[in-house]
């Protein structure tokens, strides 16, 4: 059983992971959701090797705890795509709600176009095979990258004037890095965050990414992988250290 | 001009007589209060914190304690505690750390209630000879239950049970992470309730591969840092508890300095080595109760609904409608937790200012879930000062369905309540990684000890239970007529819904 397809019309969030965690169970590689039309926990807690296509807007928490699978939504997607998630690849052709990649541990999440305000806070990660990363095409709203402390986040801008143009930008930020298409104001930045210099090694860092970004969504990376980026990083890996006193 | 050092708080003495010169306070003290110069030990009484571990290992008993021998003018409002924190405050300028539960003098309402016995007009039960029901579920209960009667006379039941928490003891203990108390600490707590058939939470500190034999008997926690959660994490807890505030530190978040995120810490966390493990107050994917279910719900999604979800908060004026909208949330429990509660770290000004006692949070909110008719929806477990049985029969008796207990867990286990958690150098290899202090602490025979004060409890509350007539712990629960109150306002009485001593 290769490749499996579910009409997901008027079926409920649970009976829908139901069905998908039996077809994984039953050895599918690829499953198909037709008229997915809002249903929150998509592949909530799913593991394996496994490629979900999803038709239609997937609701909240899609892939949260996931381990493994990839999914691909042919829509838009409301909030918290990846919440601490684990490990797989998700990837959403349109813009995802706030909160997307909360708290992310490991895989990736690559959104087309925007998403809301709080993307990829507290997103951590532990060593070097448990690192986050959010792709985003268009633009950020504030608390971009709040209490970070690991991973990657990239925000491109493409189509957009200014690609975050609200405040708090890594606040309380204490790992990993935030890297933005354009200039940033340093009245955005949030407590914590401090800018870095963007130079060839952070380039040959996110060429990777940029360039799994343009696979999926059909673009050319040739006019992203320039120096045009601003880095963001944590002023201290220690950002409270100094607030306390002993009793 | 320099503001000048403030009095002692402890002031050691060593009896030279009995000394032996065996250097024990010298190798015992983490603080560094003990050195020694030629063939002497020399004290420096300013190190002290009263953590007790030099009296304890002296073997001649060579060594004193006094508090505070040197004080300031006696002034009622002016005390030396506030005037120390004041000094303190403009030498720093910083936030006032402190750590275990709330030190202010507060009546404790629990010395305030008595429980009733039975004389004649209905046999008390004697639990030598009677059996005494102390098993507790942990969950949801049907309102009704649908059965169908078969011709043979077997009887099936229809009604689809949520899956419950079965406890030997209505006695847990409370979830301290691992970061915050040692390893060997929290292997002592775990081996303690797989031996009397109980439970105890992980904490937001993830779960160390050491303590998975014991994965049956953890509450697995989801803080808002989401620190050590993954689904394999979430599938070895046998519940998952969301921890929204502590009863030690409501509205805030919790913070886990870099010191003590060591290597052992850092993988079962899964964060960076070193760096501050932050806990920020809000969750970030909850404003609202609805955004509660939907963590509930994506919670249970995960683990296919096999397992309960506990929601716990700090008790605060408002508690009895936040549990009534958590009851409607999916959750299986909720986890109410006074504001004596305690904390490895917390700001000083919230330790001792604010949330409300346990024992008004319970009887509020087993009230309002009753008068919603929702009672059933969703048990509630009392915690933040529970000391002794009676403070366990009490709770329950005002609504509770079970106990966490933590400092007082800790006691059995050595810990002398010095409040210096924070500073992660406990000599009792509690609140520390330093390995050193860690090897101190025995978790085989430290178990016995919290295994020995929970079995200890147990038969205590049998006793109780059978002098009020009562032969399960079920009856007792939210059983407010075996309460009187003394000495309390009448507006307390009115939320706890207790009678005065007489009525």
């Amino acid at each position: 059983m290769e490749k499996v397809e579910i009409d997901a019309k008027d079926m409920q969030y649970t009976p829908l992971n139901e069905t998908i965690r039996e077809a994984v169970r039953n050895g599918a590689k690829e499953i198909i959701l037709d008229n997915v039309i809002g249903q929150r926990f998509i592949a909530d807690g799913l593991k394996g090797d496994v490629t979900i296509r999803i038709n239609g807007v997937a609701g909240g928490d899609l892939g949260m705890f996931m381990n493994g699978p990839t999914c691909i939504v042919n829509g838009n997607c409301d909030h918290a795509p990846g919440n601490t998630m684990d490990g797989g690849t998700i990837v959403i052709h349109g813009s995802a709600g706030d909160a997307a990649a909360h708290s992310m541990r490991g895989g990736k999440l690559f959104v087309k176009n925007n998403i809301g305000y709080r993307g990829g806070i507290h997103m951590k990660q532990y060593e070097e095979e448990r690192k986050p990363v959010l792709v985003v095409g268009g633009s950020s709203h504030a608390f971009l990258g709040e209490y970070m402390a690991g991973g990657l986040i990239l925000v491109l801008g493409i189509g957009q004037e200014d690609p975050a143009k609200d405040r708090g930008i890594g606040s309380g930020i204490h790992g990993g890095m935030i890297v933005i298409r354009g200039e940033v104001k340093d009245e955005l930045l949030g407590v914590g965050a401090r800018k870095a210099e963007f130079g060839e090694k952070e380039l040959e860092m996110i060429t990777p990414y940029v360039e799994e970004f343009c696979k999926y969504f059909d673009t050319e990376p040739s006019g992203l992988l320039d120096m045009n980026y601003t880095c963001i990083v944590p002023a201290s890996a220690r950002p409270f250290a100094g607030k306390y006193t002993w009793e | 001009m320099s503001l000048g050092s403030v009095p002692l708080k402890y002031k050691i003495t060593i009896d030279r007589e009995q000394c032996m010169h065996c250097m024990r306070c010298i190798d015992n003290c983490s603080y560094g209060v003990y050195h020694k110069e030629d063939d002497r030990i020399i004290i420096d009484s300013r190190k002290c914190t009263a953590c007790h571990h030099c009296i304890s290992m002296c073997p001649r008993d060579a060594i004193s304690l006094q508090e505070r021998p040197v004080d300031y003018r006696s002034h009622p409002l002016w005390t030396a505690e506030a005037r120390e924190d004041i000094i303190n405050q403009a030498r720093t300028g910083k936030i006032i750390l402190a750590g275990m539960g709330n030190a202010k003098p507060y009546p404790v309402i629990f010395d305030r209630l008595v429980l009733d016995a039975c004389q004649v007009t209905n046999p008390s039960i004697d639990p030598l000879r009677e059996p005494m029901e102390l098993r507790t579920y942990l969950g949801k209960k049907p309102s009704k239950l649908e059965i169908d009667k078969k011709d043979n006379g077997d009887v099936e039941l229809l009604t689809k049970l949520t899956p419950n928490l079965k406890l030997e003891t209505p006695i847990m203990i409370g979830h301290m992470s691992y970061g915050a108390i040692s390893l060997n600490a929290q292997l002592s707590l775990a081996k303690a309730v797989e031996k009397t058939g109980t439970f105890m939470g992980t904490g937001e500190g993830g779960l160390h591969e050491a303590i998975y034999p014991y994965q049956k008997n953890m509450i697995v926690q989801v803080a808002s840092g989401r620190f050590g959660v993954d689904i394999n994490y979430l599938e070895r807890g046998a519940a998952i508890e969301i921890k929204i505030g502590q009863g030690a530190k409501p509205g805030i978040g919790g913070h886990l300095p870099g010191e003590k995120v060591c290597q052992d810490v850092s993988c079962t966390r899964m964060i960076p080595l070193g760096s501050d493990a932050i806990s920020p107050a809000p969750h970030h994917d909850i404003y609202s109760i609805e955004d509660l279910a939907q963590l509930v719900r994506s919670l249970k999604e995960a683990t296919e609904w096999k397992k309960p979800v506990f929601v716990k908060i700090a008790a605060v004026h408002n508690a009895a409608a936040i549990a009534a909208g958590i009851a409607r949330s999916s959750a299986d429990a909720v986890v109410i937790d006074g504001f004596r509660g305690g904390s490895g770290a917390t700001p000083k000004v919230f330790r001792d200012n604010v949330g409300i006692p346990i024992e008004a949070a319970v009887a509020s909110v087993d009230q309002k879930l009753k008068d919603q008719g929702i009672r059933n929806k969703i048990s509630v477990i009392a915690s933040g000062g529970i000391r002794n049985s009676a403070d366990i029969a009490k709770s329950i008796a005002l609504g509770a369905d079970a106990v966490y207990i933590g400092t007082g867990a800790l006691i059995a286990m050595g810990c002398r309540v010095c409040g210096q958690c924070y500073r992660g150098m406990c000599p009792w290899g509690i609140a520390t990684q330093r390995p050193d202090l860690v090897e101190r602490l025995d978790p085989e025979a430290e178990s016995e000890h919290v295994a020995n004060l929970i079995r200890s409890w147990t038969l205590e509350l049998s006793e109780l239970m059978g002098a009020a007539g009562i032969n399960s712990i079920e009856s007792l629960r939210s059983n407010r007529s075996r309460l009187r109150g003394y000495m309390l306002d009448e507006g307390t009485l009115d939320v706890l819904q207790v009678k005065p001593v007489g009525a």
